[in-house]
């Protein structure tokens, strides 16, 4: 069996060329960001975590090859990474849309209504929680509580809080940013 | 130093490192057990060893829990039976345990349990999740319907092969066995085909290709035999 | 730096501070921020600026003063003229020589008129008096910073005392003595379970650093650990964000005196990735910390050396358990172990470990300079000291509150919460999370305590203190607990990992209308399986809700069975 823990260039979807490991890790300015996380912790085990934070925070997601670039300089095995990868929600293997809007399903919010805002968000912009638009400009998700109860029910756009929400108005609102950043 | 201590009302003397479940087994009584496998270390995950111990008002569980001197442990009470019967019931109510037509039928642990506590009919709401069949291994198979979570394959890939291709993808209800980055097991880059996964496996979910109902035997005391021979540097070659 | 400079450096700031007649603090915790607090603020400064006021006002961002649901909050605290001049950072409702005015609702179109105001008449609408129950009745210990001090100024906390009982200790005390101290004031974990803290602490000082293996990584130089749990992860609870928002080196603080009692010279404040601005904030004090040489190494001029540095959680509710966590700092995935060995012994990376909730350790500098008999003095007999509650839900005052324990459900409801608003009728008040339970009207009176709640079916938890009126469906309640248990299950241990599925299939049922009382054995048979046989506390607790709502609203349940 030969070692393909590197992967070999392959086609990316979207048509560009296929480049070699070394030179997408050059090419691509993002790496030297996880690469100083990573040396932090002296490339050790534990840092693993703070790993994967740089590269979704860097990425938005973490792709297979990134999540591969990481085992090897860790030195861990590729399952204990895919492992902590999948075991936390923030993390998320699948690329998001340009924008982000997260509903926030605590009891507090749960009690003012959140179920209901929900439900305005997937009806209004044809998405489901989880999901991404068509048109791959919103990606709703659903977190547990971000501590500002007082606030309920409240959800985040591109980590912007917005409180006191309602499912008339709530999904106008999203349109309303979404419009405003296109105009950009 | 050793530990002198009551199991059923029977006097026990155990090691002071012993755990209660070893002390019970070096007195012929048989607590039950899932997650446990002799030559790999003890996590505590099934809960079927849970025993009653005077003076603490939690259950311990006997494959973690230390002896001491003059603990009173009980390992057989109706509670704990019924407790015991719970626990199998949600097992094979939580995947898809059929036996009829299981690789395993007659030699798998989680059917032995099942008869063991007396398991005539399941209370609880089958919820039969789709699940797959990697069969991409030349030599091996995993059937995911039949696995129950107990990472014994985690253990035994990580600590006797040391290879550690095995680990679990998510949480909760919702976890899998994975190798690698979940990839197809033929795929691995990391394993290496011992298999000592497969004799690791308590159920069918993992077998020797080729076995047809009833015809997979796990060879569990292997693995002991080679953490043993591993520690006590049997060979002298 | 030394207890000198220390001095120096306070009284100089309070000095500086005092030049100014006015100081506009302006709360800059998340939910305000998210109301525009932060515009606010700018706007004061430049009102002030073109009103020509600089001299003799000063704008400040402080974290949260607690009455959330009128944020933002802006309280303007004003030296009488021709007053003695006084250190500016005393309670402003205290001190009679000074007035405090508080603005709700403030948005930045304001800051004009809040500057014109200064010195003189209060702006009425905006006003709302600071002598309301929701202010009298709490009594401030761990929150008595917040809304106060700068939380990104290191001289603003040390003008207020801070880093006094750091230096007190070093300086005068030995670890045991500090154990000591912490174990007579009857502080207990505020995490939830409410373990006696200087017990905790006194098993790790004792704890054989050599009786376990251990595989500390390299470049960590310490044999024992002091790790700050900031998950926080119960649905309702922002307790210790405000702590971590408002007052991050009292954190810092209170860790550095845990440790130099245990013995640890190395530690972790794990923060939930869903506070960013918590980490920020607990970034800047530890490098501020390092800089005055009042953590790092050789702390204050003493031999006592302690870093600190932050870890970030991923969003799992599992990693508030204490080996969970552990196991989430060593890099894997957050599934607990089973105890014994328990962490005081065998911790981080083998090693004996400290864990406390962040409120807890907001608890120890206070302890250290006003006396453990000052903190028995609050509470009742078995629960001493104070708890921070965050109120919120079907109740008029949403928001943080510190009171002290025995204060009676009634008071926290009706006079600190105002009541119900809408004219609806109270139901029911869940405390401690998914982990607690629903206490009904008739215990109303009943006093706020860990063995009175736990009596009633509840426990203290965190802090979320979630009011529900008489509209609330609780078997909703109770299922929206356990999908949350379901969802966070960390899926090693067989009852919680299946149970949770089974129980929450059972509660959907019954809502649906499609449940026969044969189910409602079931779950009741599940509730006893999981509480008493899963591994961590996070399966434990999970039937908790359904157990105590099955208890005080059994008809709801019974109204939507069917015989069979």
């Amino acid at each position: 069996m030969t070692n393909t823990l590197t992967p070999p260039g392959r086609p990316v979807g979207d048509g560009a060329v296929a480049v070699k490991p070394d030179d997408r890790l050059a090419a691509d300015k993002r790496y030297k960001i996880i690469e100083a996380t990573m040396r932090r912790y002296g490339y050790q085990g534990h840092g693993l975590i703070e790993a994967l934070h740089s590269a979704q925070e860097a990425f938005g997601y973490l792709d297979d090859f990134t999540l591969k670039y990481i085992t090897r300089a860790l030195r861990l095995p590729p399952s204990k990474v895919f492992g902590v990868a999948t075991f936390y929600n923030h993390f998320t293997l699948k690329p998001q849309g340009v924008h982000t809007c997260v509903v926030c399903l605590g009891t507090a919010c749960y009690i003012k209504g959140a179920r209901e805002v929900l439900s305005a968000i997937e009806s209004g912009h044809g998405v489901k929680a989880g999901g991404t638009t068509a048109d791959n400009q919103l990606s709703l998700l659903t977190a547990r509580c971000f501590g500002s109860c007082a606030l309920a029910p409240v959800i985040t756009f591109d980590g912007e809080t917005i409180g006191k929400v309602a499912p008339q108005t709530v999904a106008g609102q999203i349109a309303q940013r979404l419009a405003t950043s296109a105009l950009r | 130093m050793p530990r002198t201590l009551t199991i059923n009302g029977q006097e026990v003397s155990a090691g002071n490192e012993q755990t209660i479940l070893e002390a019970a087994r070096d007195a012929n009584i048989r607590i039950p057990t899932l997650c446990h496998l002799d030559g790999l270390t003890d996590v505590g995950a099934c809960r079927m060893c849970l025993v009653e111990v005077v003076g603490s008002n939690k259950l311990l569980p006997a494959c973690t829990t230390r002896v001491q001197e003059g603990m009173e442990v009980h390992t057989d009470t109706e509670r704990l039976r019924a407790y015991r019967r719970q626990i199998i019931e949600l097992l094979f109510a939580e995947r898809n345990h059929v036996c009829a037509v299981c690789v395993a039928n007659g030699h798998c642990e989680l059917q032995n349990l099942g008869i063991a506590v007396g398991m005539d009919h399941v209370r609880y709401d089958y919820l039969f999740p789709r699940l797959g069949v990697d069969l991409s291994h030349e030599r091996f198979g995993m059937d995911h319907n039949r696995c129950i979570l107990c990472t014994r394959c985690v253990r035994a890939c990580d600590q006797l092969e040391g290879a550690h291709t095995i680990d679990v993808l998510g949480r909760g209800a919702r976890s899998l066995i994975v190798r690698d980055m979940n990839v197809p097991w033929g795929e691995s880059t990391t394993c290496t085909s011992c298999g000592k996964c497969v004799m690791a496996c308590p159920t069918g979910a993992l077998f020797k290709q080729g076995s047809t109902v009833a015809e997979m035997v796990h060879d569990v005391e292997k693995l002991a035999f080679l953490r043993a021979a591993r520690e006590r540097k049997v060979w002298n070659v | 730096m030394n207890l000198e400079e220390l001095n120096a450096t306070a009284t100089n700031e309070r000095l500086a501070q005092a030049k100014k007649n006015h100081h506009l603090h302006v709360c800059v915790g998340t939910a305000c921020q998210a109301l525009n607090s932060e515009q606010i603020a700018k706007a004061l400064q430049t009102a002030l600026r073109q009103q020509g006021r600089n001299g003799e006002a000063e704008v400040k961002c402080v974290g949260c003063p607690g009455l959330c649901s009128l944020g933002p909050l802006v309280e303007v605290a004003s030296r009488v003229n021709g007053g003695p001049t006084q250190p500016a950072n005393e309670s402003p409702a205290d001190a009679n020589h000074r007035t405090a005015v508080l603005y709700q609702f403030v948005k930045p179109e304001d800051a004009e008129e809040i500057i014109a105001h200064l010195g003189g008449e209060p702006v009425k609408r905006l006003e709302t008096p600071l002598d309301q129950p929701f202010f009298t009745r709490q009594t401030k210990v761990v929150l008595e910073n917040c809304g106060k001090v700068d939380p990104e100024r290191i001289e603003d906390y040390i003008a207020v005392g801070g880093y006094q009982a750091l230096l007190k200790v070093l300086t005068e005390m030995t670890p045991q003595q500090v154990i000591d101290e912490i174990t007579r004031s009857g502080l207990r974990g505020r995490g939830g379970a409410g373990f006696p803290t200087g017990l905790k602490w006194g098993t790790v000082a004792k704890a054989d650093p050599n009786r376990y293996p251990t595989n500390v990584p390299e470049g960590i130089q310490s044999r024992k650990f002091v790790i700050c749990n900031g998950d926080e992860g119960d649905p309702g609870a922002f307790m210790d964000r405000s702590v971590m928002e408002g007052d991050p080196h009292r954190i810092l603080e209170g860790m550095a005196i845990a440790a130099y009692a245990v013995g640890a010279n190395h530690g972790f404040i794990y923060v939930r990735a869903e506070y960013p601005l918590a980490v920020k904030r607990l970034r800047t004090a530890i490098r501020q910390a390092q800089r005055a040489g009042l953590l790092g190494n050789a702390i204050g001029g003493t031999a006592f050396s302690f870093n600190v540095e932050i870890r970030l959680g991923a969003g799992a509710f599992v990693c508030g358990e204490e080996t969970a966590l552990m196991a989430s700092i060593e890099g894997g995935r957050g599934t607990p172990r089973p105890r014994p060995p328990f962490p005081a012994e065998s911790g981080l990376w083998g090693c004996p470990t400290l864990i406390n909730n962040v409120e807890t350790l907001a608890n120890v500098p206070p302890i250290i300079l006003k006396g453990a008999e000052w903190f028995a003095g609050i509470g009742t007999e078995k629960s001493k000291g104070t708890k921070v509650f965050a109120l919120t839900g079907q109740v008029k005052n949403t928001g943080l509150i510190e009171v002290p324990m025995g204060i009676s459900l009634r008071e926290i409801v009706f006079d600190i919460g105002g009541g119900i608003p809408d004219g609806k009728e109270f139901k029911a008040v869940q405390t401690g999370g998914p982990s607690g339970g629903c206490i009904p009207a008739q215990f109303l009176d009943m006093p706020v305590d860990y063995e009175s709640l736990a009596k009633v079916g509840s426990i203290m938890g965190s802090g979320g203190m979630i009011v529900m009126d008489d509209s609330t469906d609780m078997i909703e309640v109770a299922r929206f607990f356990m999908e949350f248990c379901m969802d966070e299950s960390c899926g090693k241990c067989i009852p919680c990992r299946a149970g949770t599925v089974q129980m929450h299939r059972i509660l959907t049922k019954i809502q649906e209308g499609k449940a026969t009382t044969r189910d409602l054995q079931i779950l009741e048979g599940l509730c006893d399986l999981v509480k008493h046989t899963s591994l961590c506390g996070l399966g434990q607790s999970a039937p908790n809700p359904v157990i105590s709502t099955l208890r005080y609203f059994r008809d709801e349940y019974l109204s939507k069975v069917k015989p069979g």
